[in-house]
């Protein structure tokens, strides 16, 4: 059959993780920019350099204070999550109640601004992060690298454990009810306030997660959030915004259609999930999964 | 009244520019069943909403328990004890009917258990799996009452329940608003269904042009009709 089709299974499979892997960083991301909006109405343009921070944070903490990945892994998302806590409580509150251009132009703002000054400390080149879980395993028609395969996997688990957070438990229940009708929840004795900044300092504790995973695959550099967010851009206008299942089959699915074509038809390979955009927002406007309110 | 559980005096409140409450002065005494009567656009809604705190905008006097409630956000004055179910009844669409019973936290010991709420209201049993916005209009009203019910809050502000349903379920609510006064609830009432209400209430306060302009006590009712139907415009 791969002769059939002039490819190499090799080929086909290592394109398909590759698919996978950046599969895995959209669903991550896209998943914290879905519940951020839900919760503050604020599109966070500043997503992609939180990911940038969760990635340079573990690799200052590896450099400069001999950190190994497994401690950065849970330490980085932390700091840069409580540092999105500061920011919410300074700035973002203050957008809440206009349009959403403010939301824009202040978040966007933010996101030049963090990157412009990593630039100018540390340059536009990549740094590299040693691989945590070297080697790999031999599957017979293909090659499996164990950080790779460790990737897909721990991205899956934190997916599914964010969207049990939402859909099954307690505070889920409040973030889902404040999303539709946060005057009544209030009203019900809930701190909102204080739940809308717990939201932002977790959907960004997960942008800078993905950004640690990520750093041993891509390099560690200050643009590195930049070209990847705007692909999940697309992927969260192809998913819709009201939906947490919908962020996480859409990001893994997208991911792997770009990969494979990648193997077929590798001239559109960059260009794929932005026709798919196209053609959704022409059929589906409020996207795949989206309930239109 | 010296003990009164709610007493508001001289309340005010605004929407933006506009002026809506011009004075608002009632009370409500510990255990008692009390309405606010009045047209549509008189200011009963935006009276709960003041004492809710989610009118920011307001000036006077609320005091529960003794205790100020102008200035107070919204969810501090939930845990002080006073819950609130609104006219357009609030239920959560992307919950289902146990998960909108259990969101309300409970802010102070003695509410009713979950099964005494699934007793009182025996259909939401049935419906507990559904989302909250499948079920019919009465028992959204229903959901809506039965989840503050849980919390321990000993003041219940109800804006009009009987509002657009059948008259078997107006019947049934007016039961069910008995039940809660024997259990010691004490219940403000916004109605516009001044018959219902006459079957319900201790007393009654009539609004109109964001004032309170009379009450009239339960007994007094019978030898008011006129007065009340020149009010309410019945
Ligand atoms: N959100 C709002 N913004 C501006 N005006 C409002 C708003 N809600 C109510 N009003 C006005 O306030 C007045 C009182 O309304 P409301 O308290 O809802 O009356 P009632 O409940 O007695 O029918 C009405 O004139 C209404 O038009
Ligand atoms: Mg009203």
């Amino acid at each position: 059959m791969f002769e059939l089709l002039g490819i190499s299974p090799g080929a086909l499979f290592g394109q398909l993780l590759v698919g996978l892997i950046n599969g895995a960083f959209y669903a991550m991301l896209s998943l914290g920019l879905a519940v951020i909006f839900g919760m503050l109405n604020v599109i966070n343009f500043t997503h992609g350099a939180q990911y940038m921070l969760g990635a340079f944070v573990a690799w200052l903490m590896l450099t400069q204070l001999a950190v190994p990945f497994w401690v950065a892994l849970v330490v980085a998302p932390v700091i840069v999550g409580a540092l999105g806590v500061v920011l919410e409580r300074l700035l973002l509150k203050r957008v809440y109640h206009l349009d959403h251009l403010y939301g824009f132009l202040l978040t966007f703002g933010l996101a030049l601004i963090i990157e412009g000054g990593f630039q100018l400390k540390w340059g536009s080149a990549g740094q590299p992060y040693p691989n945590p879980l070297p080697g790999g395993t031999n599957l017979g028609f293909m090659f499996l690298p164990n950080y790779r395969a460790f990737v897909v996997v721990a991205a899956l688990v934190i997916c599914l454990a964010t969207w049990f957070l939402i859909e099954r438990t307690r505070l889920g229940g409040y973030l889902r009810a404040a999303t539709e009708n946060p005057t009544l929840v209030r009203a019900f004795g809930i701190n909102v306030p204080r739940l809308i900044t717990l939201t932002y300092g977790l959907g960004v504790g997960l942008a800078a997660l993905a950004g640690v995973l990520a750093a041993p695959i891509y390099q560690v550099s200050p643009l590195m959030g930049t070209n990847l967010v705007l692909v999940v851009f697309a992927v969260v206008v192809i998913g819709g915004m009201g939906s947490i299942m919908g962020s996480i089959v859409t990001g893994f699915g997208l991911g792997v259609i770009e990969g494979l074509t990648k193997v077929f038809y590798p001239e559109a390979s960059s260009t794929v999930i932005f026709v798919i955009m196209a053609i959704v927002l022409l059929i589906k406007p409020a996207g795949l999964f989206g309930q239109t309110k | 009244m010296a003990d009164a559980l709610l007493k508001v005096s001289g309340l005010q409140a605004w929407y933006g520019e506009s002026h809506i409450l011009h004075g608002v002065d009632f009370e409500i005494g510990r255990g008692e069943l009390v309405t606010l009567l009045g047209r549509n656009g008189a200011g009963k809604t935006t009276t709960l909403k003041s004492v809710m705190g989610i009118v920011e905008k307001r000036t006077g006097s609320v005091t529960f328990e003794n205790g100020e409630l102008v200035g107070q956000p919204s969810d501090v004055i939930a845990r002080r004890g006073i819950a609130y179910c609104p006219e357009e009844r609030g239920v959560f669409s992307s919950l289902n009917v146990d998960e909108n019973l259990l969101l309300p936290p409970v802010v102070k010991p003695g509410g009713m258990l979950v099964e005494e709420i699934y007793g009182l209201f025996p259909n939401l049993l049935e419906r507990r799996r559904s989302q909250g916005t499948k079920l019919s209009g009465g028992e959204q009203q229903m959901l809506a009452i039965g989840r503050i019910l849980r919390t321990g809050a000993t003041l219940l502000l109800l804006d009009e329940p009987t509002e657009g349903l059948a008259p078997v379920i107006v019947q049934r609510i007016g039961d069910i608003l008995r039940q809660l006064k024997t259990r010691g609830f004490t219940i403000l009432l916004v109605e516009q269904n001044f018959h219902f209400a006459a079957t319900v209430a201790d007393r009654h306060y009539v609004v109109e042009d964001g004032r309170v302009i009379d009450m009239i006590a339960a007994a007094d009712v019978a030898s008011s009709l006129g007065k009340l139907q020149s009010y309410l415009g019945v």
